[in-house]
C-alpha cells in the first residue's frame, strides 16, 4: 500500500503548494494588448514608415537582450519569452517620431535592453525605465531626427508612401517630395513661439491642431490619447496595474496647468492641452506604472505619480524642452529606492511607525462587524 | 460577487484562489471502518508530549486514556478503537522532514466498545473550572490546525474577561470542507460546543464566522443556532486566508491584535468549529477526542470527500479508503496554501489534520521561479501588510537583521505572496529560513550569553579564591609571626621585665 501513495516528486516543497496562473509572461503579454489598439492606429494615421520603425526598434531591443544573455552564457530563448524586451522596444518604438530613420530605432532598442537593462542585471533590476532612458540618450544625441514630427498621413491616402517607399523613409530618411507634412508638434511649436516673444493668445491659432482623436503630428504613443487611456484602464481593470499612479501623474500636471492658465492664459498653456499633448497619457499608464522602476505601495506610488506630474509639467513650462515626461519619469525613477525606504503599508497589529497598538485601547473598542 | 463588491466591500488583503472544495464537499461523509492497526502519536499538539501509561500487551477500550498530559501545556491522548496495545515506539511523523516520533501502536479488535462514558446532562450548571478540566481530560486540542490545548485557552480567557468568542468556521484553505460539512451535518452540535465554550470563558456572546461560499452550511448553522440569541452566524467574504485568526477577529469586530499581544487581550477568543463539536462531545458526551472528520481530496482521489476516521489510520489506508486514480504527485496534510507535504502515506492522521490531499501530476507542478519584477502583488496580498518582496531580497543576501526590521516576524507564514507571484518564488520558504537562522542566532546569543556570564563568575570566583587564600596566608603569616612573637616574650620574660 505504501507504493500506492509513495509520491513521485523526489524532495518535498514547502507550502504553499499551489500557485497562480498568472506569469511574467502573462503580465507583458497583458499590456501589449493594451497598447495594440493604440499602435495600430498609429500605424493607419502614420502609414508604412512607422510599421517599419516599430519593427526595427522592438526586433534590436530583443536582438540586444539576446546578445547579453549570450554573452553571459545563458540561454536566451527562455527569458525572451518573459516578454520585457519586446514590450520595452515597443514602449520605445511608440515615443519615437513615427518617420524617424532606421537607426534611430535600431541604436534606441539596443540602448534600452542592453545598457539600460541587463547591464544592471536583466529583469527587475534596473532603476530607470529602460525605454525612457534610451528616448533620453536618442533626443540628447540627435535632437533633429528626435523632433523631426510628420503631420499625419493615413496609410489609405494616395499621397500616403506604399510598402515600398515607405520602407525607404525609414531607410533613407524624408524624401524632398514628402517634406511639406513635416511639422512641429504643439508643445514644440508653442515652445518656440513663446521663445520669439509670441504669446500664446497670438500663436495658438495657428498651432498644429489638438485633437482627441489623434489627427495631430506627434508619436504613434502622443497622438490616439483616447486609445491609450483605454487601454491603461484596461490595465487597471485586469489589475496589472492600480489607479494611484497614472491618477497622481495626470493630476499632478493638469493641477498646475489650469491654476497658471486661469492665471494668465497667455503664458501658460490650458490643462487639456497638456494631458493630450507629449506622451502625457502613455507616461501616465504605461511608462511610470512599470513595476521595476516604481515605488511598491499605494502611497509610494501617489508621491511618485504626483512627482512625475508636477516635473513634467516643470520641464514643460520653464525649461528648455518642450516636453517632459521622459525626464520626469527619469528623476522619479531615482526617488524610488528612496520613497520605499520612507514609505510603508501599516503592518498589522502596529501603528505607521512599527510600534505595536496598545491592547487595553483596542480592547475598548466597540465591536464593530461588517454585513457582507 | 459583483465589482462593485470586489472594489469596495471586500477586504484589501488576501488572495482568492480556485477552492476546488466541491464536489468533494457535497459528498455525504463517509464513516471510515476501524482499520487493523492504529498509531497513536503521543504528540498531537503544542507543548508537552504525553506519557504513555498502559503497558504493551494490555486491551483497551476506546476512549480510555493511553498517554496522560505532561507539563502546564500538553493534552492527553486517548484510544480511538477498542482492542489491545501492541507496541510503543517510533513511527514517521507528519512533517516534511520524516523524522520520527513516539506513537503507540494499537490493534483493534472491532468491536468498537467505548469506555463508560461519564455524559453531563446539563453542562451550563457546572462551574467553568469544570468544563475547563473536562476539556483537558478529553485531549481537546484546537482543530484548526494550531492544536493548542483548548482547555489552556479556556483559563486564558477567564483571567483576561473575554467578553466575545468568535467561532472560525472561515476553512478559507482550498480543498478543505471538513469544517463545511461538519457544520451542515452536526450543526446543533456545533453551537452547543460553543455555547459551553461560551460558559467555561464567562462570554456574553459568539460569533460564528464562515465564508460565504458555503451557503449550506451558514443555512444549518443559522436553523441551529436560532434558539439562542447570543450565538450569531457572521457570513465572511470568502477570501483567504479569512480563516487566518487576526484576520477573522478584524473581519467580525473591527480590532486588531497588537503584534505584541493574544487576542484574549483585545477581548476576544477564536475557537474552530471543530474544536466546538469536540468540546460538545467531552463535555456533553463525556467522549475523548479519538475520531475526526477529515477531508480526502486532490486529483489523484477516485472519490473525494470527507471521512470520518479514528486518530492513529494510516493516511495510506485513508487514500486506498477514497481510491486512487494514480500514484499521487504530492501527498498534503492540511491545504495546499499551509500544509505539511509529506514523504510517504504510513504517517498516522493526528488531532490536527484537516485535510489528506493526494495531487496528481498537474496540480503538483509550480512553474520555476523567474526574477522578481516588482510588481507589487505579494504587497498588495499580504494580510499583515508586510513587504514580501523587500524582505525576500534582504534574505537573499543575509541580510536577516534587515528583513527583521520590516517586521519578518509578523508573518504568518499564510502563502498569499508566493501564490500570487507571477514569477513563483518561493517567497514563504525564503520567510521560514530567514526566521529559522533570526531564532537559531536569538539561541545562539542567548547560550554565549550564558556562557559568558558563567565565564565572568568563573573568573570572579577564582579572583575571589586567590584573593581569600592570599588573605589567608597574610593572616596565618600574622598570626604565627605573633604567636612567635608572644613565644619569644614567653621564653625570655626577664629581658623585658
Amino acid at each position: 500500500m505504501s507504493a500506492l501513495s509513495r509520491t513521485s516528486a523526489a524532495a518535498p516543497v514547502a507550502a504553499p503548494h499551489a500557485s497562480t496562473s498568472g506569469s511574467v509572461t502573462a503580465v507583458m503579454a497583458t499590456v501589449m494588448l493594451a497598447l495594440t489598439p493604440a499602435t495600430l492606429y498609429g500605424f493607419w494615421l502614420y502609414g508604412w514608415p512607422s510599421i517599419y520603425l516599430w519593427l526595427i526598434t522592438v526586433a534590436f531591443a530583443m536582438l540586444g537582450e539576446a546578445v547579453c544573455l549570450r554573452l553571459m552564457e545563458r540561454r536566451a530563448v527562455p527569458v525572451l519569452f518573459d516578454g520585457s524586451a519586446m514590450l520595452t522596444g515597443w514602449l520605445l518604438a511608440v515615443s519615437l517620431p513615427p518617420w524617424a530613420p532606421w537607426w534611430i530605432g535600431a541604436l534606441g532598442g539596443l540602448f534600452a535592453t542592453m545598457l539600460c537593462k541587463q547591464a544592471f542585471g536583466g529583469l527587475g533590476q534596473n532603476l530607470f525605465n529602460p525605454a525612457m532612458v534610451a528616448r533620453v540618450a536618442l533626443l540628447i544625441s540627435f535632437p533633429v531626427q528626435m523632433t523631426a514630427w510628420v503631420a499625419p498621413l493615413p496609410i489609405d491616402m494616395a499621397a500616403a508612401p506604399g510598402p515600398i517607399s515607405g520602407l525607404l523613409v525609414t531607410l533613407k530618411g524624408i524624401p524632398q517630395g514628402l517634406d511639406a507634412v513635416s511639422s512641429a508638434s504643439l508643445l514644440g511649436f508653442a515652445k518656440t513661439e513663446m521663445s520669439r516673444g509670441v504669446d500664446l493668445l497670438q500663436s495658438l491659432p495657428h498651432a498644429p491642431s489638438l485633437s482627441w482623436l489623434g489627427s495631430r503630428p506627434g508619436s504613434l504613443g502622443e497622438t490616439a490619447s483616447w486609445l491609450i487611456a483605454a487601454g491603461g484602464l484596461l490595465l487597471i481593470v485586469r489589475r496589472v496595474i492600480s489607479w494611484h499612479i497614472p491618477v497622481a501623474m495626470l493630476a499632478g500636471i493638469a493641477v498646475p496647468a489650469a491654476l497658471l492658465h486661469l492665471v494668465d492664459p497667455a503664458r501658460y498653456l490650458d490643462a487639456t492641452t497638456h494631458l493630450l499633448s507629449g506622451g502625457a497619457m502613455l507616461g501616465a499608464f504605461f511608462i511610470a506604472t512599470d513595476y521595476v522602476t516604481s515605488p511598491n505601495t499605494a502611497r509610494g506610488q501617489l508621491i511618485f505619480g504626483a512627482g512625475c506630474g508636477v516635473l513634467t509639467y516643470v520641464i514643460r513650462t520653464w525649461a528648455g524642452y518642450p516636453e517632459g515626461v521622459a525626464f520626469a519619469v527619469l528623476l522619479m525613477n531615482s526617488l524610488t529606492p528612496i520613497i520605499d525606504r520612507y514609505v510603508k503599508p501599516r503592518v498589522y497589529g502596529r501603528d505607521r511607525q512599527g510600534v505595536a497598538l496598545d491592547a487595553p485601547a483596542m480592547a475598548a473598542r466597540p465591536i464593530v462587524g461588517r454585513e457582507y | 460577487m459583483g465589482l462593485i463588491d470586489r472594489l469596495f466591500k471586500d477586504p484589501a488583503w488576501g488572495v482568492h484562489p480556485d477552492d476546488h472544495k466541491r464536489p468533494a464537499a457535497d459528498q455525504p461523509l463517509r464513516v471510515l471502518p476501524p482499520p487493523a492497526r492504529l498509531y497513536m502519536p503521543l504528540q498531537q499538539h503544542v507543548g508537552g508530549a504525553a506519557r504513555p501509561v498502559v503497558q504493551v500487551g494490555e486491551k483497551v477500550l476506546k476512549g480510555q486514556l493511553l498517554a496522560a498530559a505532561q507539563g502546564n501545556i500538553s493534552a492527553p491522548v486517548h484510544s480511538p478503537v477498542s482492542g489491545q496495545v501492541v507496541a510503543i515506539g517510533e513511527v514517521t511523523a507528519p512533517h516534511p522532514s520524516g523524522l520520527g516520533f513516539t506513537a503507540i501502536t494499537l490493534e483493534s479488535d472491532f468491536a468498537e466498545r467505548w469506555i463508560d462514558a461519564d455524559a453531563v446532562a446539563d453542562p451550563f450548571s457546572l462551574a467553568p473550572e469544570e468544563i475547563t478540566r473536562r476539556t483537558a481530560a478529553a485531549g481537546v486540542v484546537g482543530l484548526g490546525g494550531a492544536t493548542f490545548p483548548s482547555a489552556v485557552k479556556f483559563v486564558l480567557g477567564q483571567r483576561l474577561k473575554v467578553a466575545t468568542l468568535i467561532v472560525n468556521g472561515g476553512e478559507c484553505e482550498p480543498y478543505l470542507s471538513s469544517d463545511d460539512r461538519l457544520m451542515r451535518d452536526r450543526a446543533s452540535e456545533v453551537v452547543d460546543g460553543a455555547r459551553i465554550v461560551m460558559h467555561a470563558i464567562g462570554a456574553t456572546q459568539v460569533l460564528v464566522g464562515i465564508e460565504n461560499n458555503k451557503p449550506e452550511a451558514i443555512a444549518a448553522m443559522q436553523l441551529a443556532a436560532a434558539p439562542f440569541a447570543e450565538v450569531n452566524i457572521c457570513p465572511v467574504p470568502a477570501r483567504y486566508p479569512m480563516g487566518s485568526d487576526k484576520q477573522l477577529i478584524q473581519t467580525l469586530t473591527g480590532r486588531e491584535v497588537p503584534a505584541d499581544a493574544r487576542a484574549a487581550e483585545v477581548g476576544v477568543l477564536v475557537h474552530n468549529v471543530s474544536t466546538c463539536a469536540a468540546v460538545h462531545q467531552a463535555v456533553r458526551l463525556g467522549r475523548p477526542l479519538v475520531e475526526r472528520i477529515v477531508t480526502v481530496n486532490g486529483g489523484a482521489v477516485r472519490e473525494p470527500g470527507n471521512v470520518f476516521a479514528p486518530l492513529g489510520t494510516l493516511v495510506d489506508e485513508l487514500l486506498a479508503f477514497c481510491g486512487l486514480h494514480e500514484a499521487p504527485s504530492r501527498l498534503i496534510l492540511g491545504g495546499p496554501m499551509m500544509g505539511s507535504p509529506l514523504a510517504h502515506g504510513k504517517i498516522p492522521l493526528v488531532k490536527g489534520a484537516s485535510g489528506i490531499l493526494a495531487f496528481d501530476a498537474r496540480e503538483a507542478t509550480i512553474p520555476p521561479a523567474g526574477p522578481c519584477i516588482r510588481c507589487g502583488s505579494c504587497t498588495r496580498a499580504c494580510p499583515m501588510g508586510l513587504l514580501p518582496l523587500e524582505m525576500a531580497a534582504r534574505i537573499r543576501h543575509d541580510k536577516f537583521d534587515e528583513a527583521a526590521a520590516l517586521m519578518l516576524g509578523d508573518c504568518i507564514s499564510c502563502g498569499c505572496c508566493a501564490w500570487v507571484c507571477p514569477s513563483h518564488i518561493p517567497l514563504v520558504q525564503y520567510f521560514s529560513h530567514a526566521k529559522g537562522e533570526l531564532s537559531a542566532r536569538e539561541r545562539t546569543r542567548l547560550r554565549n550569553d550564558a556562557s559568558r556570564r558563567l565565564a565572568e563568575a568563573r573568573v570572579l570566583r577564582l579572583e575571589r579564591e586567590a584573593r581569600e587564600k592570599a588573605e589567608a596566608a597574610l593572616r596565618r603569616k600574622a598570626e604565627r609571626a605573633a604567636a612567635k612573637a608572644a613565644a619569644e616574650r614567653q621564653e625570655t620574660p626577664g629581658e623585658t621585665v
